[in-house]
């Protein structure tokens, strides 16, 4: 069980901003995406999760296995906390969101609106969505914004809980988690500007 | 996809969901017709099938641009499409949960509102017969608009535009079925043009509308 990436190109907005990548990640690893503003890291972990092609090469191990996380959390303003996460563990087919709220701290938020959460506490609902998915691969696009210190120790211990159960984390973040993480800079991959002559991405 | 579905008539339902808005713009819009025509019983009670299926229209019309771009807006949309039910059974839901909180409604208080516009005894039976075959298209074909839509800021006039001619065959025939009902001419061929409408475009339309939001959302 792996998930591998052979010689991936991905566009963004028409404009090829990343090619060549390839890696391979394995059961129970961690890996984080850096590079500077732009890279394309958002665009990658979107390609990985199926929801937008890639222009050329080949993704491997990611049918069905991705669970993912962007920069909005997806949660509705008038639904309470465990409603919402309730919503997704049902989507999932999956049951029980009780250790997603205990691994975020949300036991005393429960009955909370999401709209009434602070932004911090959004984002720690967001990531308990991942833990109810039960998705073996986990793509988040910068997980640890707006979180303070505890929480982010306590996404990390789930990385970590997850990983060891088997899982895999791809990551593009910033702040340096204290994981045992391999690094993958995106910065060499960086795509020689060229335009797409496919002309139908400039209408939309 | 249960879940999906109560989800969405939930979310309707609590406050700032819109329901019930639809409700009181038909109301409101079958309310100012005698006004705006005066009081002539013989003029109303001819025009009444023809305002009573557009108001119904346009009140559909008034809340279809919430059908996607709320769940765009907050990335559920996003994470919908990543999740193990196809992106054809969520557009399908979400139309499903449209109609029950606005076709529904509609279809029930359409005959106490043609009281207001003299319409035939004979025509009630079909006026809420038809609205019941024809508003379910009416949310489908709005949610393919919505999903055409995806993605766009301020996209509920274009929703307008590209949805409202078609709903012209829906319109013509369900205002048919009523105009004959209030005659006691045969309803039967206008009613079954319009189920045959309803029926084709719940067995095509998801499949358009899920490509459309694929696209949407590259």
């Amino acid at each position: 069980m792996e998930l591998r990436l052979t010689d991936i190109a991905c566009a963004r907005g028409g404009m090829i901003v990343l090619d060549g990548v390839t890696f391979a990640l394995a059961s129970g690893q961690a890996l984080m995406l850096r590079g500077p503003n732009g890279i394309g890291k958002t665009t990658l972990l979107r390609v990985i999760a199926g929801l937008q092609p890639a222009v050329s090469g080949q993704i491997d191990g990611a049918d069905e296995q991705i669970a993912y996380a962007g920069h909005a959390d997806g949660l509705k303003a008038t639904l309470t906390v465990s409603e919402n996460l309730q919503f997704w563990a049902k989507i999932y087919g999956t049951s029980g969101i009780d250790d997603a709220i205990a691994a975020f701290d949300l036991t005393m938020l429960i009955d909370r609106r999401a709209h009434d959460l602070s932004a911090g506490q959004k984002r720690r609902l967001g990531l308990a969505r991942l833990l109810v998915t039960g998705r073996r691969i986990w793509a988040l696009d910068e997980p640890t914004v707006s979180l303070d210190a505890i929480s982010v120790g306590l996404f990390a211990d789930a990385v970590r809980a997850h990983c060891a159960g088997g899982g895999m984390v791809l990551m593009a973040t910033h702040i340096d988690l204290g994981l045992q993480a391999d690094t993958l800079d995106l910065t060499p991959y960086k795509a020689a500007a060229a335009v797409e002559t496919d002309f139908d991405e400039a209408f939309l | 996809m249960i879940a999906l579905l109560l989800r969405d008539v939930r979310l309707a339902i609590r406050a700032g969901g819109g329901f019930g808005l639809s409700l009181m713009f038909f109301l409101i819009l079958v309310n100012l017709v005698p006004f705006g025509v005066g009081p002539n019983n013989e003029l109303l009670s001819r025009i009444a099938p023809g305002i009573l299926w557009l108001g119904a229209l346009l009140a559909c019309l008034l809340s279809l641009d919430r059908i996607l771009a709320l769940d765009y807006e907050d990335g559920s949309l996003d994470l919908l499409a990543t999740a193990p039910i196809p992106l054809e059974g969520v557009v399908t839901m979400k139309a499903l949960a449209h109609w029950i909180t606005t076709g529904l409604p509609l279809t029930l208080a359409a005959p106490t509102l043609g009281v207001l516009l003299n319409l035939p005894g004979s025509a009630y039976g079909w006026l809420a017969i038809s609205l019941l075959i024809g508003t379910p298209a009416l949310s489908i074909i709005g949610t393919f608009g919505a999903s055409l839509t995806v993605g766009l800021k301020r996209g509920g006039l274009l929703l307008s535009l590209l949805v409202l001619p078609l709903y012209v065959p829906t319109l013509i025939y369900g205002g048919e079925v009523v105009r004959r009902g209030a005659e006691g001419a045969s309803t039967q061929t206008a009613l079954m043009m319009l189920g045959g409408i309803t029926a084709g475009c719940m067995a095509l339309i998801p499949f358009a509308a899920a490509a459309a939001i694929r696209v949407g959302l590259r």
